[in-house]
């Protein structure tokens, strides 16, 4: 049996939580004191994932730069592999929160989308 | 080009000594090897000016404080800079110490320092309420005064160069060799200049400019001293500036209200041998304090918005050199410039006019304008006058740096006059943006924007005071 | 000059939601003065997500979340003012603020709202020693050169301080290519969210050094290295553990100070303990109609609770001005304690006639606490014991009095906070 140490995130409590597991299966998940705790070990321990926020950059625009976010969680392993092509990405204004500036982004499934808005200069 | 004169160093006593040159007919260049005025000595010190009751009597010293001191009223409002007389203090707190009130008092008298007085304890503290408890009484000198040191270089400067003097910044003399003609050629990392007199006003580099042109060396010490500025909420904490007794490293550590209304406390004195070594330490930072509070109780050092330190220029014989070298003709040191250089800075600008204008026969320039206008201030105007002033130029109705209230009309102003900003310290130091509570945290992005638009530097240009202090490397992703 | 019943001071998350919540009263004579070009205050470079699980029960980002506001404020079409930097508040309530396009003018108000926010401890109030090169910023500074004007301070990075925007900042250098090196924190705790102590440093291997602190910076020009030490119990470096990290900037996020230069200048009382003002049950100041709230008022780590904050003091201010601008009458006046533990509570007195059926109650504490209890004591007597797994002061505490409660008790004259092991 292997056991890991994690720090809850789902709240400002931030639990320090003991997931037990045998055979990659999590047998048991201590120190919650809430139902979020528990899913939140689960995934943790077995599929991590991670909202990623950074910038893109927009021409034509009254910014150089419009920040973004991946519109849902993506694998923690792949947080290099959407930056690179955040890195990469140039879309032009006007963009809406909302807007999709890179579709499914390294092969993720996930769209990063804008998250304030720049209009056209 | 041949020059007339060259000066090298740009600090108070250069700046002093080329305002005082551009009265005459002349063709002088100040060689500086950093990219403003100001960046050395002068622009970390007390930023006082001594009454001059310290030096020996009969010293160059006294003599040059003295005069200095006399003269920064005429010159403040010439050069449109503030300078107060808020009075000095030395605080006698051991009562077998008071007989070295009488002693600075007696020399005073000699050096020609006017309205000295020796107070008793009850005098002193009914002057200065948050004096320790243990004052014995004090050395009151009603001359003594503060002023910013950054604003009497930079407006010495500029009406030099109105008048003028050529500045050439990012110049650093490397060598310099006499030819057969007897003409000075001093090699620099941007090239070569020629003149018929160098004076040379390189601050701690003094010595190493002096050894390459004569025999007779000299040792300049650096002696670093920490200083710590609090913020204006305690500016009025003293008004007078607060001396402990003299020692043998100097004048000690003051407190003194500075001529902006914040609190400055320093310096520490220690010899380095390090021409570039401003860092500060804990153990100066603490020392500062402990010293500061023999004199002065309850000091509200939690109000401190930074700390920074200087380099004293000291000469083993602790007297300013001001004289052309020996073996070295129509080449004039002048050296050692230690505390009271700032303020004898006025009165050595007008000791080195007089002997160029007698070796070089100078005749008076016609048309030399004395006066300066600074930058328009917008602190402490009326709303009338405030709306007045952003009708004419709709800059002044914002405002960059929060904590000094500074509008962008200001920095404007400072960057577009003569030898303007182009860094964010060039700014701050003609305009105060930054040198606030918080530090230029705020105004410096802001800043920033106004440099990159007004001078075409890019960001990656931008500088905080020249050289390798850029402050952003690169655009986030690159350039699209 | 156009004249208005309420002059909120400040258009980020705080003047914002004081805005909507004084209109949705029913008042339609709202002016937000905002010193930047454009609404949000530093949410705008608080681009990371995680705003808004209390209040919208979503994860948004901090320009999302400032949005969801501004398009009621725009909806609402409340009035507001960019570029904006208010000069004086006058004891009169009379607002002198100045721009561009208006010059300097005045405005006198019926109520004022407090909503200026924070700024961050500069270098110089940590008295670190060292050189004063470039490559030193608060990590709010580097923050808006990252994300709002696109720009990289530097490649290697030392962060002192484990402030909330010192760990977002370590993630943020870090997915922009640079190396973030150590994030050293002079206490035994961090005080920036568990949250983003995981994501922000674990993530990364970015290591977090407690009880470090910054004891050299090297660099004429520009920073080229930083030493840390371990501090004592007394928070003085340890000699001999010195370690040095060669890097090209050096992050600060050292504590945040409200910005009280105007409060302090109206006459407002201070809190020395919060640096904000001293507030009743309303949030109103000790000058009548001079609310404050959010960042200004006490430094908080969620958005939503400033939100909530400022809701109330919205809506208090429109009461007060439906009331006839009256002085507070009653004399039925609690006075709120914090002690043993406890560092201060907001607010500091309760009206018992003019609060609400439920009142909040927000406080801080000034050591971590681990299964310990929260007591809360009308006069001697203890009417609340929630023990708590732990409590950290990087994390807000609150409390719930109810207004039934507290007429119940007649005769109450103090209500004490405090943290007790058992």
């Amino acid at each position: 049996m292997e056991t890991r140490e994690l720090t809850c995130i789902g709240c400002p409590m931030g639990c320090m939580l003991t997931v037990s597991m045998e055979n990659g299966e999590v047998t048991e998940v201590k120190g919650n004191t809430c139902p979020k705790g528990d899913i939140y070990a689960r995934k943790e321990v077995v599929n991590p994932t991670r909202i990623v926020t950074s910038t893109v950059k927009i021409t034509g625009g009254d910014k150089e730069r419009i920040c973004c976010k991946t519109a849902n969680d993506i694998p923690k392993a792949k947080i290099f592999e959407v930056m690179k092509d955040i890195d990469a990405a140039v879309v032009e204004a006007p963009k809406h929160i909302g807007d999709v500036l890179i579709k499914d982004v390294a092969g993720t499934g996930v769209d990063v989308i804008a998250t304030r808005n720049v209009e056209t200069a | 080009m041949m020059y007339d004169v060259i000066v090298i160093g740009a600090g108070v006593s250069g700046c002093a000594i080329a305002r005082e040159l551009s009265r005459y007919e002349i063709n002088a260049c100040v060689l500086e090897k950093c990219e403003d005025v100001c960046e050395g000595t002068s622009k970390a010190n007390s930023a006082i000016v001594h009454a001059g009751f310290d030096a020996d009597e009969g010293s160059l010293m006294a003599k040059l404080n003295v005069r200095g001191n006399e003269m920064m009223d005429q010159l403040s409002k010439d050069l449109d800079i503030p300078f107060k007389r808020n009075g000095s203090m030395v605080v006698c707190i051991h009562k077998d110490a008071l007989g070295g009130l009488q002693e600075l008092y007696d020399r005073g008298v000699k050096n020609g320092v006017k309205g000295l007085k020796i107070l008793t304890k009850e005098e002193t503290l009914e002057m200065e309420p948050n004096l320790s408890d243990n004052v014995e009484g004090a050395l009151y000198a009603p001359t003594g005064g503060i002023i910013c040191p950054f604003e009497l270089t930079i407006a010495m400067a500029e009406n030099a160069n109105v008048n003028g003097v050529e500045f050439r910044f990012n110049t650093r003399v490397e060598d310099i060799k006499k030819d057969a003609d007897g003409f000075w050629h001093l090699r620099t990392n941007n090239g070569e200049y020629t003149a018929k007199y160098v004076v040379n006003a390189a601050g701690v580099y003094a010595d190493k400019i002096h050894n390459m042109v004569s025999e007779d060396k000299m040792h300049i010490i650096e002696r670093r001293g920490d200083y710590c500025l609090l913020d204006k909420q305690v500016g009025d904490y003293v008004s007078h500036t607060i001396f402990p007794q003299p020692t043998k490293y100097g004048k000690g550590v003051l407190v003194t209200p500075t001529v902006h209304g914040n609190l400055l406390v320093g310096p520490t004195a220690i010899d380095i041998e390090n021409k570039e070594g401003t860092a500060t330490t804990a153990f100066g930072l603490d020392e500062l304090q402990a010293k500061a509070s023999e004199n002065v109780k309850n000091l509200p050092m939690r109000n401190v918005i930074t700390s920074f330190a200087g380099l004293r220029a000291h000469l083993e014989r602790h007297e300013f050199v001001i004289e052309e070298v020996k073996d070295a003709p129509h080449f004039i040191d002048v050296a050692g410039i230690e505390s009271p250089g700032l303020s004898a800075s006025p009165a050595i600008g007008e000791m080195v006019g007089g002997m160029l204008k007698e070796k070089m026969n100078l005749t008076e320039k016609k048309n030399f304008i004395s006066t300066r206008k600074g930058i328009t201030r917008t602190e402490g105007l009326s709303v009338d006058e405030m709306n007045a002033l952003i009708k004419k130029n709709p800059a002044y109705g914002t405002i960059v740096c929060r904590c000094e209230s500074i509008t962008e009309g200001e920095i404007l102003d400072a960057i577009h006059r003569p030898l303007g900003a182009r860094s964010l310290d060039g700014v701050k130091r003609r305009t105060r943006a930054g040198m606030g509570r918080c530090q230029a945290g705020f105004c410096s992005p802001r800043t920033m924007e106004i440099l990159n638009r007004e001078l075409g530097l890019s960001y990656e240009e931008i500088t905080k005071s020249g050289g390798r202090s850029r402050i952003v490397i690169e655009r986030t992703k690159g350039e699209v | 000059m156009k004249t208005y019943d309420i002059v909120i001071v400040g258009g980020g998350p705080a003047g914002l939601a004081a805005a909507v919540a004084a209109k949705e009263a029913g008042n339609d004579s709202i002016l937000i003065l905002e010193r930047d070009h454009e609404l949000g205050g530093i949410l705008n470079q608080c681009i990371h997500n995680g705003f808004g699980l209390h209040t919208f029960k979503e994860e948004l980002t901090g320009p999302e979340y400032a949005y969801r506001f501004i398009k009621q404020v725009l909806d609402l079409g409340i009035e507001y003012k960019l570029n904006t930097m208010v000069m004086d508040i006058a004891k009169d309530k009379t607002v002198t603020a100045m721009n561009r396009e208006d010059g300097m003018f005045q405005i006198p108000a019926k109520a004022v709202i407090l909503a200026m926010g924070c700024r961050e401890r500069p270098r110089g109030a940590l008295n670190i020693p060292g050189y004063r090169p470039a490559g030193i910023f608060s990590a709010g500074t580097a923050q808006r050169l990252v994300n709002i004007e696109g720009y990289m301070p530097g490649r290697e990075v030392v962060i002192l301080g484990s402030g909330d925007i010192g760990l977002i900042m370590a993630r943020r250098m870090t997915l922009e290519g640079a190396k973030v090196k150590v994030v050293a924190e002079l206490m035994p705790y961090s005080g920036g969210l568990k949250r983003n102590i995981v994501q922000c440093l674990d993530d990364y291997g970015i290591p977090l050094k407690l009880s470090h602190t910054v004891v050299d910076i090297e660099g004429k020009e520009h920073v080229t290295a930083v030493t840390i030490a371990e501090v004592g119990p007394d928070r003085k470096p340890i000699p001999g553990t010195e370690e040095r990290y060669t890097c090209d900037t050096l992050l600060l996020s050292c504590g945040l100070i409200p910005e009280n230069e105007l409060s302090r200048a109206a006459g407002v009382n201070m809190s020395p303990v919060t640096s904000g003002p001293v507030v009743n049950e309303s949030l109103e100041t000790n000058i009548p109609g001079v609310f404050a709230c959010g960042n200004v008022l006490h430094v908080h780590d969620l958005v939503d609770y400033v939100s909530e904050e400022a809701k109330r003091a919205g809506q208090n201010a429109v009461k007060y001005i439906n009331d006839g601008c009256k002085e507070a009458e009653g004399d039925n006046i609690i006075e709120l304690v914090a002690t043993e533990g406890a560092r201060y509570t907001v607010p500091s007195t309760i009206n018992v006639g003019r609060m609400d059926d439920l009142l909040t109650v927000r406080f801080r504490v000034g050591d971590v606490y681990k299964n310990s209890f929260v007591s809360v004591y009308f006069d001697d007597e203890r009417v609340m014991h929630n023990q708590k797994r732990i409590i950290a002061p990087g994390e807000m505490e609150q409390i719930l009095l109810r207004k039934s409660q507290l007429q119940e008790h007649a005769g109450l004259k103090k209500i004490t906070v405090k943290i007790e092991k058992e």
